[in-house]
């Protein structure tokens, strides 16, 4: 195996190779942090210096909060994804196992309508749903965000894939203990796949935290604004004369997520792969 | 007497028992409810609204057949949407899959700094795409830019990535590289570890020596499955490429850089042609499906270690 290894080539060019790939993707990221910690002035400046002469973080980042209601984005945010996360949960889990362990007429029909909806990107339901929603009144609203996000075929894929491998064995012994079908699928099925279901929340708030689609259809109402959509508003407000406060919005904005995967990033990268091979 | 037999060689023969179906029922109910209202069913409206001139807020509206979709191949903006969305991902979905299993490879080579070099390549996965275009537009501009003030100081003259039509759609395909190249990455790494360590041996008895012979011989071939599964997935991300276009250029100028989903997005929702853009909506939901299908169909054969 070592010698296997060898013959991969030195040391020396992998990290030539690696920092180079390394520093085209921390580009973008370093430039943000540091034209959000520089003055107007410096940041127009001709020179090329990624740390400022003076530290002009403060006022940025004050701004970013003034100048739009970043904090509010970002509660929006992260009421959206708990939401979505919630109920996504709630619904898949008791289908998935359904689907992964009682026999029933038309099981297969469903699980086949559940593939069918995996290959569905859900732009392509943008507009019937904003037909929906506005019959129903609830265009514009926090539901409106959440609503599209509430059923997850891969959600209900995933953990079907999980419960299938729980053994059968457990599920009669907990029948017997008269357990509900209900009660087996909270106190048995979904703590033996807690991989599966980290997996999958990390996942679904990911994608629903950078979606930038969705609010820029459905929200006009400001204050309802996501992230996404909110840094998209204050840099057409800024019209490009700013952008010590408009990175420093971008770098809070990317921050959560960033920061939770690098403290969590084993899970991170399990989730993905998890999901992605099973 | 006989009767009564056969009924209850019929209910053994019955797979499903009523109080079975009842629970089953009521655990996947909700899922089947809202997989029909919020996902099959919005589906098959749009290829019902597509055949209509309906513009939203109109009172009436007719049908019209296949009007859209004539209109549509008689549109230059469609068409150069379509055309740019091909490029964008012929040049993209190549690369990511190449970069990422290159770099892959070169961090799975030696164990120094793996972890280190794998985070960093994987942080534009999460990172917010609107809020990083934002950065990336400050990377690139003229006067502030750190790439264009690069070029000028190393004497490659100034450069305009994002307003000049012939780069521009080659800067949202590098911005689309950089986003995607850390998720294959991860996966081509994944597979890596699954590829047992006495096949490289047994390949080195068979004379199999030379790195690029173990890539094409032992390595390429055992990944299949992940090459497989990326293709796909990197491919539906590509087509579905919206943020950067709409924080960055808004498929300008002189629609050099519109994409599908952005081209679809204005005739929706911004000059409210319903119709017309559920027409546009179908093309691309048989573009995703014709996509899926051929890539299945041709690589199923070939993935598998023959």
């Amino acid at each position: 195996m070592i010698a296997a290894r060898a013959h991969h080539g030195s040391a020396a060019l992998r990290h030539v190779v690696l920092i180079a790939s390394s520093l085209f993707i921390l580009m973008p990221f370093v430039w943000m942090v540091s034209l959000s910690i520089k003055s107007p002035q410096e940041a127009f400046q001709q020179t090329i210096s990624l740390i400022p002469s003076v530290f002009y973080g403060h006022e940025n980042y004050q701004r970013a909060f003034v100048d739009v209601p970043l904090l509010r984005f970002m509660g929006n945010g992260l009421l959206i994804c708990i939401s979505v996360l919630v109920i996504q949960l709630a619904i898949a889990a008791p289908s998935a196992y359904a689907l992964a362990k009682l026999e029933f007429r038309g099981r297969d029909a469903i699980f086949a309508m559940v593939l069918v909806g995996l290959l569905i990107p859900h732009q392509v339901l943008a507009i019937p749903l904003f037909i929906l929603f506005n019959k129903i009144g609830i265009l514009n609203s926090y539901a409106s965000l959440i609503l599209p996000g509430v059923i997850s075929p891969f959600g209900i894929f995933l953990l079907r894939q999980f419960f299938k491998a729980v053994p059968d064995d457990l599920i009669h012994a907990a029948r017997l203990d008269g357990l509900s079908e209900l009660s087996i699928v909270w106190r048995i099925m979904v703590p033996s796949s807690m991989s599966a279901v980290i997996a999958f929340s990390i996942l679904s708030v990911v994608s629903r935290w950078n979606d930038l689609f969705l609010p820029l259809i459905f929200i006009q109402d400001q204050q309802l604004l996501t992230p996404p959509a909110g840094i998209m508003l204050f840099r057409s407000e800024e019209a490009g004369n700013s952008y010590g406060p408009l990175m420093a919005a971008a770098t809070l904005i990317v921050a959560p997520l960033l920061i939770a995967f690098l403290i969590a990033q084993r899970r991170f990268i399990e989730g993905l792969t998890v999901s992605g091979l099973k | 007497m006989m009767a009564i037999s056969t009924f209850s060689n019929q209910r053994a023969l019955q797979k499903y028992n009523t109080r079975d179906t009842i629970s089953a029922y009521a655990l996947v109910g909700p899922s089947l409810v809202l997989l029909i209202c919020l996902l099959i069913g919005p589906s098959l409206a749009v290829f019902a609204i597509s055949v209509t001139n309906w513009q939203f807020g109109a009172q009436s509206f007719s049908f019209i057949g296949l009007q859209n979709f004539r209109e549509l191949f008689d549109d230059r903006v469609f068409l150069s949407s379509l055309s740019n969305t091909f490029i964008y991902v012929a040049v993209v979905v190549p690369s990511v899959l190449g970069l990422g299993l290159f770099v892959a490879l070169a961090i799975e080579s030696r164990k120094e700094f793996q972890a280190f070099y794998r985070a960093v390549h994987f942080l534009p996965v999460m990172a917010t795409l609107a809020a990083m275009a934002i950065a990336w537009e400050a990377l690139l501009h003229p006067t502030i830019g750190l790439v264009t003030r690069l070029a000028v100081q190393l004497g490659l003259g100034s450069w305009n990535f994002l307003h000049d039509p012939r780069l521009v759609l080659a800067t949202l395909c590098v911005i689309g590289v950089w986003q995607h190249l850390g998720y294959a990455m991860v996966l081509f790494l994944a597979g890596l570890k699954a590829i047992p360590s006495d096949l490289y041996q047994a390949a080195e008895i068979d004379g199999v020596d030379h790195p690029l012979d173990r890539l094409r011989y032992v390595t390429l071939p055992m990944l299949g499955p992940v090459i497989m599964f990326l293709l796909i997935v990197i491919t539906l991300k590509a087509l579905e490429t919206f943020d950067t276009v709409a924080v960055l250029t808004q498929g300008g100028p002189e629609n050099a850089s519109e994409l599908l989903l952005h081209t679809l997005y204005v005739e929706s929702f911004q000059f409210f042609r319903t119709g017309y853009g559920a027409a546009m909506t179908v093309v691309f939901l048989l573009i995703v499906i014709a996509i899926i299908f051929l890539q299945a169909k041709v690589l199923d054969k070939r993935v598998h270690y023959s």
